[in-house]
């Protein structure tokens, strides 16, 4: 009897490019309804990940399902019934805005009245029905990024695969784009996104892998993460221009009893604590005078830093 | 709900689903080919056929049988016509399908697969060749250059045959280049040799033994032969079907070449 909530099932999956091993042997199962996210810096193997997944790249080793189909063998199947946003636009720039959507429509067998229909629809969805006639050269980044969000919604997706749906967007661009995916979220489309934006994955997803060098470091929702592997509060403290016998290895060793673990950043220092005012007034206690403070919730970037020894964002 | 969507059963239904993009793609552009496509063989004819032409004489033993040179270069100019448009069609459009706008990948996301997409693109070089090959016949006819109607016809038909024995094998060419610029040379030391030497002007028994050898192993003179056998009426039909095996086996080969290394370059 075949799992039919299982959207996507990886065992030991794996992609190399000749010598280079860009997944190397993991594991996931994205359950119907889910917003599943892939969170990890560049080069994690995310990408490569997402397009076996689209069934564009072929599987190395290990086994993947989609729906339950293999992509060896089901590629057109499997395509059929996903939607795909890529990290790289492949619009036709020199159609307008709403050819662009109908002759993607066309591509999936649909009849030309049910693509119309459709493709209104989408335009009305993504904001973009005023523009329906611009040439897509013409468009924003944001405005491109929703047209090809609404073009991979045009075969009705069981699964919505984006890779890096807001790389490259100004914040306020970010925000209409995340809106619109919460949307589908909630009409209970399978997201499955792929980001290095650690408040991306938390807005957006249910759960979520941290992938980093090929492999899966941790797995859960966001906020399990962070419990299981930070603290609730950060107290960040800036210090001036590190100084000889004043480096920020030195100021750590100062204030390391103070905090569950201390991270040393080129910029600053991380002071994970229950109660960050509370670490920052002892910190002064000591003498210690930095330049500015601050403290927040810990987040999924302290979860990687914690992991990975590296931050997600270079 | 609606109509869902589904995996095409095979490339020519695949393909088919790709028309209303070529449609909107032509509907653009036509204008920019129309020049290319229409006015430049005309002006080719005018300037060989007739002006030139008026200084050869129409001596049929000379000409392969042509009473006339404007006979003798129409059928000629009609298959290097179709080449020329395959050239265009199938060099930096695929690039740019490929590397700059990458419309391709796009296609191949949906259930569109690889020899659909390339199907589908050959489908619109045979549109384009037979738009411009059958203006080119419709104009030609009143100069008599025709001996009868099914020559003429025949003709025309051939072009697609011609055509596609260039668009394969270039089209592949073109798939796995990583930038365009081996394409200047594939423009001036491929199609220009072989628009000139290739028995469009003048008869390649001109042309010294060595030349001739190498001239009959080159595609545009199999279907510069057909195409002028047809309009002279002087079908010769063991020689005709060695020209019709040929390009069959080399749009053949081409077809799977393409197929091959536009999947290697896409499917990674």
């Amino acid at each position: 009897m075949a799992d039919t909530d299982s959207m996507i099932l990886a065992q030991g999956l794996r992609k190399s490019f000749g010598e280079f091993e860009a997944v190397k042997g993991i594991d996931v199962d994205v359950r119907r309804g889910e917003a599943f996210g892939f969170l990890g810096p560049n080069g994690a193997g995310k990408s490569s990940t997402m397009r076996m997944i689209a069934a564009v790249s072929p599987v190395s080793s290990g086994t993947l399902r989609i729906l339950g189909m293999d992509p060896a063998t089901d590629g057109p199947e499997i395509r059929s019934r996903i939607g795909v946003c890529p990290q790289e636009d492949t619009l036709d720039t020199e159609l307008t805005v709403r050819d662009n959507l109908f002759v993607y429509g066309r591509y999936f067998g649909l009849p030309r009245k049910e693509v119309r229909q459709r493709v209104d629809e989408l335009l009305e969805f993504v904001q973009l029905t005023e523009k329906a006639s611009a040439m897509v050269e013409d468009l924003s980044g944001g405005m491109k990024r929703r047209l090809t969000i609404a073009r991979s919604l045009i075969n009705r997706p069981e699964i919505l695969l984006l890779d890096e749906p807001t790389t490259g967007l100004d914040p306020q661009a970010r925000h209409v784009v995340w809106d619109r995916l919460f949307r589908l979220k909630q009409q209970g489309v399978t997201l499955v996104l792929t980001t290095h934006y650690m408040d991306e994955a938390e807005q957006l997803t249910d759960r979520l892998v941290v992938m980093d060098k090929g492999l899966i470091v941790a797995e859960g929702s966001p906020l399990t993460l962070i419990a299981e592997h930070s603290t609730r509060e950060v107290a960040e403290l800036r210090f001036g221009v590190a100084e000889e016998g004043n480096t920020h290895e030195a100021l750590a060793s100062k204030v390391e009893d103070l905090a569950e673990r201390v991270e040393v950043l080129p910029d600053r220092l991380l002071l994970y604590t229950a109660d960050g005012e509370e670490t920052i007034a002892k910190v002064h206690e000591r003498g210690l005078e930095p330049v500015a403070t601050l403290v927040r919730r810990s987040t999924l970037e302290d979860v990687f830093l914690r992991l990975t020894g590296r931050t997600l964002v270079d | 709900m609606g109509p869902e969507s589904t995996a095409p059963t095979n490339p020519f239904t695949g393909a088919a689903r790709v028309l209303d993009y070529w449609a909107i793609v032509y509907r653009r552009t036509w204008k920019g080919s129309a020049i290319t496509s229409f006015v430049t063989p005309l002006f080719y004819v005018l300037a060989m056929g007739v002006l030139l032409g008026g200084f050869i004489d129409g001596d049929p033993d000379q000409l392969e049988g042509a009473t006339s040179y404007l006979a003798f270069i129409a059928p000629g100019l009609l298959a290097a016509q179709a080449m020329q448009t395959v050239f265009g069609e199938v060099t930096y459009p695929v690039m740019s399908m490929i590397k700059w706008h990458r419309t391709y990948f796009g296609m191949t996301a949906t259930p569109l697969g690889v020899p659909d997409v390339i199907l589908s693109h050959l489908g619109f070089v045979l549109f384009r060749v037979g738009l411009s090959c059958a203006v080119f016949t419709i104009v030609m006819a009143p100069f008599g250059v025709f001996e009868t109607v099914l020559g003429a016809v025949g003709a025309f038909l051939v072009q697609f045959l011609v055509a596609l024995a260039f668009a394969t094998p270039i089209f592949a060419f073109s798939a796995g280049l990583k930038d365009e610029s081996p394409f200047a040379l594939v423009f001036r030391l491929g199609m220009i040799p072989l628009f000139l030497f290739s028995g469009a002007f003048f008869p390649i028994a001109n042309l010294d033994r060595w030349m001739q050898v190498l001239a009959k192993v080159t595609p545009l003179w199999h279907g510069v032969d057909l195409t002028r056998m047809l309009t002279l009426d002087q079908l010769d039909w063991s020689m005709a079907a060695v020209h019709v095996g040929y390009l069959v086996v080399l749009a053949a080969l081409g077809w799977f070449w393409a197929v091959h290394r536009l999947t290697k370059r896409m499917v990674t």
